[in-house]
């Protein structure tokens, strides 16, 4: 008998519908991956279950968790099943936790909030769990504020608040978005267990298809607030009846079609290049310490090459990139492109800035709102000065590039936030190309995008470099990605550079334990399905 | 902390000195000479002279604001020129009415403003909300003033429950508060509601914080959230109000004082300045702005305490 059933749930909020007879089953010690891509409404099936949703929802249909039909209790008695009998964890690790309370009293809360011990059991209880988690005492004692912990131990403390009182059903909304390969695989690898040790079941929610391919019994896939499809995992990949999970499949595994460009001319050259950053003092008389966040980086990229940057969070990956762009001044080291000097943001002419262009990760964050498509996307003219094309000239520049990004001309007028991620992201791209650049900079330039949307730009940006042969330097987390569409590739490691070379030869014979730890790390969706299922 | 409250420390006292040595060169520089308008229009020249020469407004700027720097170390603030009293007497007499004022004032709009912000915001867009939010706005939009006769007339002449005006002194406290209550709540009204107003955004603000649906995912109710998790957070930004408050509590209240007949620190202000009596001016412009940098101190203090992240830099 199935732990938690799902039937016929549907939900709207204000006008707008959300879910739409959504059916889902659970059991014990089992996991049931949800995938979809954003907007398909899987959080919004989370939070239902719970019935943690914003003002103004209308929900209808049911949820039978072991007999109690969830939907027909009140909130005060709902209360009594949150996080006692099914536990949560979000996606976002830096925001999930309150930053004026210690970890301590934070996991503690769980077990005092619903009357299971004294105030001294619940905090014995606290350090087990974070014990469990692999945060251990010495460490993490539980006087820790959040503020003091990485994403992925931040990840682990939210983990242990919604396991503590050992729940039936977890329910995890994409648990490792935020995280970066490595720390994926811990926490992805901690819920396992805990599901193993407790039998617990869990409901993982991903966009990530490869997370489900490595981790769910059974899956479900949502598409526009429907279940397109559900089953076993193995069946459901195996076969893919509904044409949306093989277009999600093909879009997920999906390699731009690009040629290898082979140019003997160099554009960028990096040489020895330091940056650190003081650390704050513990005292004032105390001596001045200092982190380095690159530690000697080289590194070159030829004309029309197109170059991958990759390492865990932290390693010095967007110190590199903001040192390229002229954007920070390093302590040591060169940096030229096409032979002039970068030297920071005093120092480095205007037509030496026009050769580097960027394309950053957040798509709502990187435009202002106020400003029409038009302004934002001629926005690094001036850096022509009085070449700076004006009128119709202007216009006609603008008019090119969008439709080079696959984008109308009369999209200039309209601003931003009339256009969709993807949409964006063809816009900073469009906003990049608009001054002819030599080399794009593209700093997670696709991490936030669905599959399907990703895919679109991989292709787009590859089609731009075939058409004006244009560099990129991309930095990438995501190391399917960087495989896909670069010819080289460098892994960085505490602002140093361990291995390099073709990025085929990298990611198929890996010389550095780090760069082999780091492919171990990255689920792979072909691999997963082989070594679970065969074949 | 112990690290963090020392360097606030030393900040406090390098504004502190700043802040005394501009005092002093613009009341320097301000027209009209003390001895003069002490003595009258028709004072001979030789007796003005003899007058500033006693007062010691001949001795070198350097040694005069010295001078002054040392004896405020010790309490001796000089001689008001036109009371011909210590005014360190006057000050401490007058600070005896505006600080417990201040602070009743103050006490009073926090017990108001807190619940009724924390109220508006957890029934936000109900009626309640909307009622509280035509209070507050009628609260700020009324002048003190009219308010505080609108009182003496309900709660002195009508009912007779207060009397209109005037202050006992503190022999006898239960008199003293008596006198002091009309003037704080008249106080306190534009104060809470402001105060009231931005704890109901600041709680708002916090309540869609992720964290609060994390605790409600671990089973706390809508209430609870808010009490343990939403209050603390939205805290910093009402503090930030509550020390201005303060400060303007202090020597703002001059009208107020006027309407109640009570010796306060901003009736003082006014009549020395219109004496010309700069000794006074300079020594409760020095006390206003000890408070406020003092207040700043408390606030800061307050915040570390409140938020953790602002004890230590991040590492």
């Amino acid at each position: 008998m199935s732990l938690l059933r799902v039937k016929d749930l549907s939900l709207s909020i204000g006008p707008t519908p959300i879910l739409d007879r959504v059916s889902l089953e659970a059991g014990r010690g089992e996991i049931l991956g949800i995938v979809g891509e954003s907007g398909s409404g899987k959080s919004l099936t989370a939070l239902s279950i719970l019935n943690l949703l914003p003002r103004h929802s209308r929900l209808s249909g049911s949820v039978i968790f072991d007999d109690i039909k969830l939907t027909r209790l009140s909130d005060r008695a709902l209360n009594d099943v949150r996080g006692d009998d099914i536990g949560m964890i979000f996606q976002e690790p830096m925001t999930a936790l309150n930053p004026v309370k210690t970890i301590g009293a934070q996991v503690a809360e769980t077990v005092l909030v619903h009357g299971k011990a004294g105030r001294g059991e619940a905090m014995a209880i606290a350090r087990q769990t974070l014990d469990r988690v692999g945060l251990g005492a010495e460490e993490f004692p539980l006087s820790r504020y959040p503020h003091e912990l990485s994403g992925g131990q931040r990840q682990r403390v939210g983990i242990a608040m919604a396991i503590a009182l050992r729940p039936r059903l977890l329910i995890a909304d994409e648990p490792t978005t935020a995280l970066d390969v490595t720390n994926q695989a811990q926490v992805l690898d901690l819920l396992k267990d805990l599901v193993r040790e407790d039998g617990m079941g869990l409901i993982l929610i991903t966009h990530d298809l490869a997370v489900v391919a490595e981790m769910a019994d059974t899956v479900a896939v949502l598409k526009a607030g429907r279940v397109v499809e559900s089953g076993p995992v193995r069946d459901v990949f195996r076969q893919m009846r509904d044409p949306y999970t093989r277009k999600l499949f093909s879009a997920s595994a999906h390699v731009p079609a690009r040629k290898a460009q082979q140019s003997a001319r160099t554009l960028l050259e990096v040489e020895g290049l330091v940056r650190t950053y003081p650390k704050p003092k513990p005292a004032p008389w105390a001596p001045r310490a200092f982190k380095v966040a690159l530690d000697g980086v080289s590194l070159s990229v030829a004309q029309g090459e197109s170059v991958g940057l990759v390492g865990e969070s932290g390693s010095g990956k967007s110190t590199l990139a903001r040192a390229v762009l002229g954007l920070e001044t390093a302590q040591a080291g060169e940096i030229a492109i096409n032979g002039a000097p970068v030297r920071g943001p005093g120092d480095t002419a205007f037509a030496t800035r026009r050769a580097m262009q960027m394309v950053f990760q957040d798509p709502y964050g990187s435009f202002n709102p106020r400003h029409t498509v038009e302004r934002l996307v001629a926005e690094p003219l001036h850096l022509l000065g009085t070449e700076a094309p004006s009128g119709a000239e202007r216009r006609r520049r603008i008019d090119t590039v969008l439709t080079q990004v696959g984008l109308l001309p009369a999209d200039a007028n309209k601003f931003i936030h009339e256009f969709s991620g993807g949409q964006r992201q063809r816009i900073a791209i469009a906003r990049a190309l608009i001054v002819e650049p030599s080399l794009i900079v593209l700093d997670e330039a696709v991490s936030a995008l669905d599959v399907s949307i990703r895919a679109q730009i991989l292709d787009l940006l590859a089609a731009i470099s075939e058409r004006i042969g244009v560099a990129y330097l991309f930095i990438s987390h995501d190391l399917h990605v960087v495989r896909a569409v670069t010819d080289r590739v460098y892994v960085l490691k505490d602002g140093k550079v361990v291995e390099s070379g073709a990025t085929s030869e990298v990611f198929e014979r890996p010389r550095h334990d780090y760069t082999r730890a780091l492919i171990a790390a990255a689920p792979r969706l072909d691999a997963a399905l082989k070594t679970r299922f065969g074949e | 902390m112990t690290l963090f409250v020392l360097k606030r420390l030393g900040s406090l006292l390098a504004s502190l000195l700043a802040a005394s040595l501009v005092i002093f060169l613009v009341l320097e520089v301000l027209p009209g000479d003390p001895a003069a308008f002490m003595l009258g229009l028709n004072a001979a020249p030789d007796t003005v002279a003899a007058l500033r020469d006693q007062l010691g407004l001949n001795a070198p700027l350097w040694a005069r604001y010295g001078g002054w720097l040392a004896g405020m170390t010790v309490g001796d603030f000089g001689i008001s020129y036109t009371y011909r009293v210590p005014v360190a007497d006057l000050i401490g007499a007058r600070l005896g009415v505006s600080l417990p004022l201040a602070i009743y004032a103050l006490t009073l709009s926090t017990l108001i403003a807190i619940p009724m912000g924390a109220l508006a915001a957890a029934s936000r867009n109900s009626p309640l909300d909307t009622g509280i939010m035509g209070v507050t706005q009628l609260g700020i939009a009324v002048p003190n003033f009219w308010f505080a006769m609108l009182l003496v007339l309900a709660f002195s002449v009508g009912l007779r429950w207060f009397s209109a005006g005037g202050f006992p002194g503190w022999d006898d406290p239960y008199a003293a508060m008596k006198a002091l209550t009309l003037p704080a709540v008249a106080l306190a009204l534009p104060q809470a509601s402001i105060l009231a107003r931005m704890m109901r955004s600041a709680l708002i603000d916090t309540l869609d914080e992720d964290y609060i649906r994390t605790a409600r995912a671990k089973g706390l109710s809508r209430g609870q959230a808010l009490r343990h998790h939403a209050l603390r957070n939205a805290l910093i930004p009402v503090l930030t109000i509550m020390g201005l408050q303060f400060s303007f509590l202090l020597a703002g209240a001059i009208i107020i004082e006027n309407v109640f007949f009570l010796p306060g620190l901003g009736r003082l202000v006014f009549q020395a300045i219109n004496a010309r009596d700069l000794i006074v001016v300079r020594s409760v412009v020095m006390l206003l702005v000890f408070a406020v940098v003092a207040v700043n101190f408390i606030v800061d203090v307050t915040y570390a305490l409140v938020d953790p992240r602002l004890r230590r830099p991040v590492t």
